[in-house]
């Protein structure tokens, strides 16, 4: 078992997630069977290999022109959040 | 025990462009809340970010322009965190491959002495949204028109050794994102703004001590504050047996102290991956030229030939080159009023003239006088028909009616009074005048002097050549 239990919590927790008494178990097993199953990498030789960025090798970030092509549509967005006052996305309180 | 101060700044630079970072949405300071965030800002499921070319351009601008080296290849990476003005959940950065490392700022301390102060590196990422929390009960609003919004994050090394050094520091960088015309340099809508890594330790320790983050200073009289304040909890703290944790701490402005953010501190673990949804960003040596070529007169150069072209001091060259409107306005007058009157246009623009600017709250563009105007009154003073005194009061008359200078001199009959004849005539009459000033003075009484020159600037209105005045009441006064 490559994880413990502390490791699921904080994991869960980063991720804003709640993992329950009897869920447990069952995350420390799947997560560290996919991270067993990743580390099988790790025994490839990759000395002179220059880490990737991004599977596409050879293609590179197509730039935009600095236009304008958005225009407002806020109350059209609006309509999937679920609290809107004053056209602010209404969230409970940040306090800090 | 004598302790030492290290800071190093990290500079949030809002970069000057029409649209996001990565979406065609506008980036307009004050517009109504989230008109300005389209799905790409908003985070909805399935949308692509697309690079700005301007941003890139004016990233590598800014590398160009501190020496740095403009990477071929750059990445970029997404910082994972949580917080309601984020709403992807991550802030698109770059992180192991940014596009500009290295470089240096050279600063001017107090003393007039120069400092390099190391650039680590400088990235492109993305702006959050905005958190409000008034007229909401129990709750907090949100407005995405930042979201998006282009920054470059400027890292120095821990170079700084004073409070002082770090607003130095800061300043210069205000001053050349301005002159690159990168970022409009506006600090109370958060264009320009800074985080702070303060530590202390030990003078003469080799080893940094820990170091706590001030976040979001937005002004320099704050950056010096926080520091000053942070700097004195660390001292009391270790010298009171604790010792410095490494955290967040936000600078509150009206209290004047620096408080721990605990919600921030545990989740200090971003888990920083390359971004997917970004290639690589592939720069040419060809555009890096392109870009070169662009650069305008940067400050320091502007200011070493002030000094070398118009024997202006150090000081005051860096004052004028401080900003390029400066700068453009004082060459201005100069080649109207000739480079022999470039010492006294240096002090003019300086003196009286910008403290007439801060007084008024003006902006150099919507200056009353002009230059052709100032270069006008240095003409005056210098062809002898006003004196300097007598150019205050010209000079105040031009601010408030927006005149140049010889209408001022002939409206109100200003002309100075060059000639020998008619100053002697007064100074005789103000002998006769005061037989007794007269016998003090040439008993030995030497202050009385001043009474004399007081008396004949009275008798002339304040016209009299105070040069010519001088020298001709020594003969006579014997």
């Amino acid at each position: 078992m490559s994880l413990t239990r502390q490791d699921v919590d904080k994991i869960a927790h980063l991720a804003r997630l709640q993992v329950t008494e009897q869920e447990m178990p069952v995350y420390v097993k799947s997560l560290s069977a996919i991270v067993d199953f990743v580390a099988e990498l790790a025994r490839v030789d990759t000395q002179d290999i220059a880490p990737m960025a991004h599977p596409l090798v050879g293609q590179h970030q197509r730039l935009r022109p600095d236009e304008i092509t958005e225009s407002d549509r806020h109350e059209q967005y609006q309509r999937n959040a679920p609290r809107v006052q004053a056209a602010l996305y209404v969230v409970p309180r940040v306090i800090e | 025990m004598e302790w030492e101060v290290v800071i190093g700044l990290e500079i949030h630079a809002q970069l000057a462009t029409r649209t996001k970072i990565f979406s065609g949405s506008a980036t307009a300071y004050g517009a109504p809340p989230n008109t300005q965030a389209n799905l790409v800002d908003l985070g909805y499921p399935g949308v692509l970010p697309v690079l700005n070319a301007e941003a890139v351009r004016m990233a590598v601008k800014f590398g160009l322009a501190v020496g740095a080296s403009i990477a071929h290849r750059s990445v970029f990476a997404r910082k994972n965190y949580f917080y309601p003005d984020l709403p992807k959940g991550y802030q698109i950065s770059q992180f192991e491959l940014p596009v500009v490392s290295g470089g240096t700022l050279s600063i001017m301390l107090e003393d007039g002495s120069t400092k390099t102060i190391g650039i680590t590196r400088a990235h492109l990422e993305e702006d959050a949204g905005k958190s409000l929390h008034e007229g909401l009960a129990s709750a907090t609003g949100i407005d995405l028109n930042r979201a998006g919004t282009p920054l470059l994050e400027i890292v120095s090394e821990p170079d700084m050794r004073s409070a002082k050094e770090a607003v130095a520091y800061m300043k210069k960088m205000h001053t050349l994102v301005r002159y690159l015309e990168i970022c409009d340099g506006n600090m109370q809508e958060g264009s320009f703004r800074c985080d702070a890594n303060v530590s202390v330790r030990p003078k003469g320790q080799e080893k940094f001590g820990t170091r706590a983050e001030l976040k979001n200073i937005n002004s320099f009289r704050f950056v010096e504050k926080a520091i000053h304040y942070e700097v004195a909890r660390q001292i009391d703290l270790i010298e009171s047996g604790g010792k410095v944790v490494q955290e967040t701490r936000l600078y509150d402005s009206d209290k004047g102290e620096t408080r721990s953010m605990r919600s921030k501190e545990e989740a200090n673990d971003y888990r920083y991956f390359p971004d997917p949804d970004l290639l690589p960003l592939e720069i040419e040596p060809a555009f890096i030229e392109s870009v070169r070529d662009t650069l305008p007169e940067l400050p320091d150069a502007k200011a070493a030939r002030f000094a070398a072209d118009y024997g202006l001091s150090a000081y005051d060259s860096g004052v004028l080159a401080s900003s390029r409107e400066l700068a453009a306005f004082f060459e201005e007058v100069v080649a109207a009023a000739g480079a022999a009157n470039a010492k006294p246009a240096a002090n003019w623009i300086m003196g009286d003239f910008s403290a007439s600017l801060n007084r008024d709250a003006l902006d150099l563009a919507a200056a009353p006088v002009s230059s052709a105007a100032l270069a006008g009154l240095l003409h005056r003073i210098a062809d002898n028909t006003i004196s300097g005194k007598m150019a205050k009061d010209v000079f105040e008359i031009m601010w408030s009616e927006g005149s140049g200078a010889d209408a001022v001199i002939q409206a109100r009959g200003l002309t100075q009074i060059t000639d020998t004849g008619a100053i002697e005539k007064a100074i005789d009459e103000c002998m006769a005048a005061n037989p007794k000033q007269l016998a003090d003075y040439r008993a030995g009484k030497d202050k009385l002097f001043g009474f004399f020159v007081g008396q004949v600037m009275k008798a002339t209105q304040g016209k009299a050549n105070p040069a010519q005045l001088n020298e001709l009441l020594k003969k006579k006064l014997g």
